[in-house]
């Protein structure tokens, strides 16, 4: 059965040919940031002065930024950034919604009401004075970027995860794993846990995304991962002072950036398509 | 019905009293206090614990809390820390700035997205379908930073059409107010007509296959009619539900956009009080925000009832 549902949603997912493009899109992007310092023509921290804002050349393929740091090395690096900010915070968000959502809706009762108040609370709440007010608490670090994204995406997954637990666990085979006594942790890893999973797939490829634009967004306003790292966000930002003299700072940042979250974006949308149809059977 | 309202702005009020709680503890954890930042390096523990004592930053936190909200109570929302200015009268200044920019970027955005989303229904599978669907994905996909970088670097300097920063009240100078909120309204509507695009090509579809459109062009209708009265009208609820909620993501995104446009709205207002440790400010800021995104919500759910009579509260 297994082996039918992996083969059967790849074949879906195959026939879709943006999302195959988007995928292959993300791949090239990861082999760029894992092989960085090999395809790099510099280091990002490396000045060079009289370069400064210097148009493409041969030298400097997308051109300098206001310190004579060559673009396309920045960006290379800067991926890294994005990916690793990305993936861990979509990570802990994943898991802290799962950890809550499973909670409210298996336990139910007065679980239920504590974590969806909470849920309601974070949803009211202004998202980036949110983040901003997390991110002046713990710091500018990468690390605490990724804390504070995790956590402010979570309340995403747990409200999906708990609509989907509590649908799962009135299904008659949930009452026969009670009925030979399997215990309620083994009842939600076993059986609720693999039934749900196909929306928060969906929703975990395209909260990539929101990642990758979170983490520009707060590098952006100064309070996201501290320079010189070579956030993405932080670039277009910094590019923006010079654009009339030298608009490449912003302009390459910005395509780097809609290209990832598009790619992201046509990924999950092609993976919604493809689960569609067990999406359907399961819900 | 005003059971419903009542009953809601009633259930409304611990979910505010929990955000008040959570942005006083945050802003209470955060490194550093207005004292610090006032005095910086000319501080002496002498100097600092005068003006702890001045602003009532040595009282326990829990006691801060319980005189901030017995004052909220009372419609006093406070000092900011840094300026002396009433945070009220704060609020009250720049709050027109940040619902004059919601506003008319959710105008652009209707009315980009709503007639691009019937127009790709009608079509589907046409080039006008492929046109609004590329668009619409590609509008969510730029964030509100980059769409207004790059329409600063388009219309302010190379093409200079249009100023790149700065505000003009609306009753100052009308003319020069709009010319100065066309730049930020875009940024923000652009990606509001992409969301608006998506969703009403996703409900129109589900409409006009319907049983009641196909009576309707059998009975003679002009095209029009079936499209807007009968098709349009019951696409209605999801599209409503998407601008409500899209509402409340401007308010929340305005932060961005007015820091990059320099404009003096609460968002810009909110992310300079938390650099300064103005606690009272970003109390009031979160509060007002949140209280909004609350009646908004009330707001789309009466609309329902309008929009369409079976339902009912």
């Amino acid at each position: 059965m297994e082996g039918s549902f992996l083969a059967l949603t790849l074949r879906r997912f195959l026939r879709n040919r943006t999302a195959v493009v988007g995928g292959l899109v993300l791949i090239l992007l990861a082999i760029a940031a894992v092989a960085a310092p090999f395809l790099a023509p510099y280091d990002p921290r490396e000045m060079h002065p009289a370069e400064r804002l210097s148009a493409p050349s041969p030298s400097y393929p997308l051109g300098a930024d206001q310190f004579g740091r060559d673009i396309l090395s920045r960006l290379l690096y800067g991926a890294r950034i994005s990916l690793r900010v990305g993936f861990l915070s979509t990570g802990m968000a994943l898991f802290l919604g799962l950890l809550l959502g499973l909670t409210a809706g298996y336990v139910g009762g007065w679980a239920d009401t504590i974590i969806s108040r909470i849920l309601d609370i974070m949803f009211a709440f202004p998202f980036m004075l949110l983040a901003v007010s997390i991110m002046a608490v713990l710091g500018p670090k990468e690390v605490n970027v990724i804390i504070t994204i995790g956590v402010v995406y979570a309340p995403i997954f747990a409200r999906i995860c708990r609509g989907s637990t509590l649908s799962a666990k009135e299904n008659e085979y949930i009452q026969a794993a009670r009925l030979v006594g399997a215990s309620d942790v083994r009842i939600v890893i076993r059986h609720i846990m693999p039934n749900i999973m196909a929306p928060i797939i969906v929703q975990t490829t395209l909260s990539l995304a929101t990642a990758i634009i979170a983490e520009a967004a707060l590098s952006f306003l100064g309070v996201g991962t501290p320079p010189p790292a070579p956030s993405w966000g932080e670039m277009v930002s910094r590019g923006r002072e010079f654009m009339e003299l030298s608009p490449w700072g912003a302009i390459f940042p910005a395509v780097a950036i809609f290209t990832t979250v598009l790619s992201f974006n046509l990924l999950g949308d092609g993976l919604r398509d493809a689960l569609d149809p067990l999406m359907q059977r399961a819900s | 019905m005003y059971r419903y309202i009542a009953g809601r702005m009633v259930a409304a009020i611990p979910v505010l009293v929990g955000i008040s709680i959570v942005v006083f503890l945050l802003t209470s954890l955060i490194p550093g206090d207005v004292v610090t930042v006032m005095l910086g390096m000319m501080r002496s523990p002498q100097a600092e614990a005068t003006l702890r004592r001045l602003f009532g930053l040595d009282q326990p936190i829990y006691v801060r809390y319980l005189v901030w909200m017995g004052g909220v109570l009372r419609g006093d929302l406070g000092v900011s820390l840094r300026t002396g200015e009433p945070v009220f009268h704060a609020l009250v200044t720049r709050f027109p700035v940040t619902i004059e920019l919601t506003v008319l970027s959710l105008i652009v955005g209707l009315i980009v997205g709503i007639p691009s989303g019937i127009i790709a229904a009608v079509k589907q599978y046409s080039k006008a379908d492929y046109v609004v669907s590329v668009v619409s994905l590609s509008g969510v996909c730029l964030p509100d930073f980059l769409v207004g970088t790059l329409l600063v670097l388009i219309f302010a300097l190379w093409l200079r059409v249009l100023p790149p920063t700065g505000y003009v009240g609306l009753r100052e100078n009308p003319v020069q107010n709009l010319r100065l909120m066309i730049l930020p309204a875009f940024t923000l509507g652009i990606g509001s007509a992409a969301v608006f695009m998506r969703m009403t090509r996703s409900a129109m579809l589900e409409v006009i296959h319907k049983d009641y459109v196909r009576t309707a062009r059998a009975k003679g209708l002009t095209e029009r009619v079936v499209l807007l009265v009968h098709a349009f009208r019951n696409a209605l609820i999801p599209v409503v539900t998407v601008v409500g909620i899209d509402a409340g993501f401007l308010l929340s995104g305005v932060v961005i956009v007015e820091t990059i446009f320099s404009l003096p709205g609460v968002g810009r207002l909110a992310l300079d009080s938390v650099a300064m440790r103005d606690y009272p400010m970003v109390q009031g800021v979160v509060l007002l925000v949140a209280t909004t995104f609350v009646l908004v919500n009330l707001v789309v759910d009466i609309l329902y009832v309008y929009l369409d009579p079976r339902i009912r509260y």
